[in-house]
């Protein structure tokens, strides 16, 4: 059996006498749609930041495609295909989106210490990020500042920017947190027209994006896993309800 | 023997005499630093103002040392927080840069000023003939006014430590150092609380300005001069943490003072690679809670 | 994947800023070719604008660009000072050679510090910075280190033989002036090249966010010692170049106050646009020298104001505050 995309095994994080993940384990096969819900401050984003490599976790390791990365620095690990999307987009806001995306095309390719040539002159970077405005719909905002776009271009701009890695995995955090009902519609579009290959782990409150985009679902409450399963076994378990689905309205 | 234990004793007093000096100059800044997060780059301005006050008022005849503390003190308060209200509300939001630049030019204003009041040459603030004597113990030396120095910082650091720890301000500072955004949201005014303390803190560098003169002369580039070690102090410390820059402050005069003294070649070098070493070794500072 | 034509591409890659050569880059330079015809008497005047337009923009290279708030700029200026005057001294008295020793040793000092330095964030940078460059000031006028670096009286007594072998050092300061506008073109040069380059706009990527940059797979504490060398190595040649066209090495090629200028006169330029040095350093260095002449103590008066004004009512800049009104007035476009 092939190893799987994404491994956590028994991962706790304390922040001084704060227990903040508690014995989290996840397996993600391959091409896997999976997703983490849970109410605020279960931990969700503290997982995120241990898979990518922001925090150190306390125990436990991390696996990417069989390859253990739990002391692997951040960058380290964006090398080995893993990329993530952050709950506030994460963007170069005086940069242009075509630079945005370029840059992402050029950590790819390894040209970030080109000291010679020019960006412009680069054809698989100025080529590479025409072609994904293109296939995104965002070819008019090449020339657009990203401090002037309105938020949910921005979202859209930021997943332009993993996608340009070719990440194996991708982490979104809430990609839909702060959307207007409108562009949640886009979001999804583009979703679920992601290459199958890809694995995805994303985190939401939007619950209807949630049963449309995942196929598995974990739920996290104070830290731990309460449980995971399909998605009808998680809109049939009346725990969730209660833990979650209850207390929507303060999300 | 007996001549190196006296030679040592002697260095210690020198040594933790200028360490407290720098331990009140810094306790501001330290401050500052935690709560605000403000590059404030001319706080050493605040203690030269302080001296410079206390020297023209013992200069003029009418006060003495000890009169004249208490009023430049409170004048160098005053000065503070207008500034605070001004010129620092003004860099609050720019970031960084935009306080290191405006800080900077704030000390070449006070640089200038201090020149064209006082003139270049090194001043210092006349003691009282009890403090200028050096007292005799077989072969130990020791100088009246160093003792003098240690006696009433130790005061003022303990009284400080008080405050901090028994009052309702003290509680409130601390809060806001610990988690300035966290402080706010539990209804501490935190822009006032940091009004206050700056006001304070450049009161504490004033005196240590005052109190300092015959270690550290006035002149007009004082505000720059005493900078790095006072920056150093409270980076080894660790920012916002007093008790860091107490110890900080102590290591550093007595290091400096013995180091002079039995390696003169290098001078000043040794306590700037040590402070390079230790900020290497702990960048958030060596004493800093973690 | 969708065929792409021409003219999307094209269309992309006016996306990307250009910071290409035009026309405008050589007004400095025929204003200064013109400077040596009309107005002769104030060459030496000249080529220490040139000095500080080198040193501001090696600053404006790690400040302007790369965010990194190095208050001890002074150290790679005071290397290279060294450097070239102990070369000229003991090596050989060929200028060029001298620069590119200078230049070496300005790089070898970002690669030493640059690890230590650029790994903290914030203010820790500036006072590492800061006491990086206090160190080394302290460091040159130990008695320990007096038979090297001359103390307290500096380096002295060396010459500097004519540049290609052709044109020697002359009273009037013009082989100087020449010499300076050659170097002072080759440095602006290079910051172009790099600006426009694919690490220029990874630079520009860490400035704005480092930690975005590191989740694209970079390691920026790598890029940024990068930067720091080749800021570096330019600062080293504007030193070196002070030290053989003075042809004297002063403690006072360390102070902390070289920083300080250096950072008002690209804060009143305008920091992160290369024109910005250039503008900052003249005007700055033009004026000093005028102000000096009269009263040193009112003149830091008045810096100390204008800076503190500067922050507050035109942090962008002289170049920022003509790029706004030119592109108010709809003279260039976005």
């Amino acid at each position: 059996m092939a190893a799987p995309a994404l491994a956590i095994e028994g991962i706790s994080k304390n922040f001084g006498g704060l227990r903040v993940s508690r014995d989290i384990s996840l397996s993600l096969p391959v091409g896997a749609r999976h997703a983490l819900i849970g109410p605020n401050g279960a931990g969700k984003t503290t997982l995120v930041n241990l898979i990518s490599g922001l925090l150190q976790p306390s125990s436990g390791r991390i696996a990417l495609d069989g390859v253990d990365i739990t002391n692997l620095a951040p960058e380290r690990r964006v090398g080995l295909g893993l990329a993530r999307t952050f709950q506030i987009s994460s963007l170069f806001p005086s940069l242009t989106v075509a630079e945005n995306v370029g840059l992402a095309f050029e950590a790819r390719f390894g040209l970030d210490r080109r000291l010679w040539g020019r960006v412009r002159s680069r054809p698989e970077i100025v080529e590479g990020t025409a072609a994904l405005l293109q296939s995104l719909g965002l070819l008019e905002l090449a020339r657009k500042r990203v401090a002037d776009l309105p938020y949910g271009q921005r979202r859209l701009v930021e997943i332009a920017l993993v996608l340009a890695l070719e990440p194996k995995t991708l982490l979104l955090d809430e990609p839909a947190a702060g959307l207007a009902v409108s562009d949640r519609g886009a979001l999804l579009d583009l979703l679920l027209r992601l290459p199958e290959a890809l694995t995805i782990l994303v985190i939401e409150h939007d619950m209807s994006l949630v049963f449309r985009l995942a196929q598995r679902i974990t739920v996290l409450v104070e830290g731990q896993v309460m449980t995971e399963g399909s998605v009808a076994d998680i809109r049939a378990d009346p725990r969730v309800r209660d833990v979650y689905l209850g207390t929507r309205s303060h999300g | 023997m007996l001549k190196v234990a006296a030679t040592v004793a002697a260095l210690a007093v020198d040594g933790v005499a200028y360490g407290m000096i720098l331990f009140l100059m810094s306790v501001g800044l330290t401050i500052t630093l935690g709560v605000m997060r403000i590059a404030n780059l001319a706080h050493c301005a605040f203690a030269m103002a302080g001296g410079y006050i206390a020297f023209a008022l013992v200069r003029s005849g009418y006060f003495s040392l000890f009169t004249a503390l208490p009023l430049a003190v409170a004048a160098t308060m005053l000065i503070g927080a207008g500034l605070e209200r001004s010129l620092y509300r003004w860099v609050y939001a720019t970031g960084q840069l935009g306080q290191i630049l405006m800080t900077i030019g704030l000390v070449f204003v006070v640089v200038a000023t201090a020149n064209l009041l006082f003139g270049s040459n090194l001043n210092a603030i006349a003691l009282p003939s009890w403090l200028s004597q050096t007292y005799f113990y077989g072969s130990v030396t020791i100088s009246a006014y160093r003792v003098f120095i240690i006696a009433v910082s130790t005061g003022i650091a303990g009284t400080l430590w008080a405050i901090l720890e028994f009052t309702d301000f003290g509680a409130r500072l601390r809060a806001a150092v610990d988690n300035p955004r966290m402080a706010r949201c539990v209804g501490i005014d935190v822009p006032r609380v940091f009004s206050i303390t700056f006001s304070v803190g450049c009161g504490l560098a004033a005196a240590a300005g005052i109190l300092g003169t015959q270690i550290m002369p006035l002149e007009p580039w004082y505000a720059l001069e005493y900078l790095v070690p006072v920056l150093m102090v409270v980076a080894v410390g660790g920012l916002g943490s007093l008790k860091g820059s107490f110890y900080a402050a102590l290591m550093l005069g007595v290091v400096d003072t013995f180091g002079r003294y039995y390696v003169p070649a290098a001078g000043a070098f040794i306590i700037y690679l040590a402070v390079l070493l230790l900020l290497l070794w702990r960048p958030q500072g060596v004493f800093a809670r973690v | 994947m969708a065929v792409l034509d021409r003219d999307t591409i094209n269309a992309v890659r006016e996306g990307f800023t250009r910071h290409r050569l035009s026309w405008i880059d050589t007004l400095p330079f025929l204003f200064a070719a013109l400077m040596y015809f009309f107005a002769a008497r104030y060459l030496p005047l000249g080529t220490q604008v040139m000095i500080q337009v080198a040193f501001a923009l090696s600053l404006d290279l790690a400040l302007g660009y790369g965010g990194i708030d190095s208050l001890g700029h002074v150290a790679f200026f005071g290397m290279g000072a060294y450097a070239a005057g102990l070369y000229a001294l003991y090596v050989s008295s060929e200028p060029l050679s001298g620069l590119a020793v200078a230049a070496c040793i300005g790089a070898l000092t970002g690669l030493v510090t640059g690890p230590l330095v650029l790994r903290a964030r914030g203010l820790t940078v500036v006072m590492l910075t800061l006491a990086i460059a206090t160190m080394l000031h302290e460091l040159a006028n130990t008695s320990a280190m007096k038979p090297i670096t001359g103390g307290a009286d500096g380096l002295f007594g060396f010459k500097i033989a004519p540049v290609f072998g052709m044109f020697s050092f002359d009273l009037y300061g013009r082989t100087a002036y020449w010499y300076s506008l050659g170097v002072v073109a080759f440095v602006f040069i290079i910051c172009k090249l790099v600006v426009n380059s694919p690490f220029g706009l990874a630079v520009r990527g860490m400035r704005d966010n480092p930690v975005r940059m590191r989740m694209l797979g970079v390691n920026v504490t790598a890029r940024l010692v990068t930067l720091y060398c080749v800021s570096g190595a330019l600062a080293a040649m504007a030193g070196g170049l002070s030290a053989q066209v003075t042809k004297l090495v002063g403690l006072d090629s360390l102070a902390f106050l070289v920083s300080g200028n250096a950072l008002v006169m690209l804060i009143l330029g305008g920091a992160g646009r290369l024109y910005g040095a250039i503008v900052g350093a003249t005007v700055f260095v033009a004026l000093s020298d005028r102000a000096a002449a009269i009263d040193p103590f009112n003149w830091l008066f008045a810096v100390g104001g204008v800076l503190i004004l500067a922050v507050r009512f035109a942090p962008q800049g002289i170049v920022g505050l003509i790029a706004d009104w030119s592109q108010r007035l709809g003279w260039v476009r976005r």
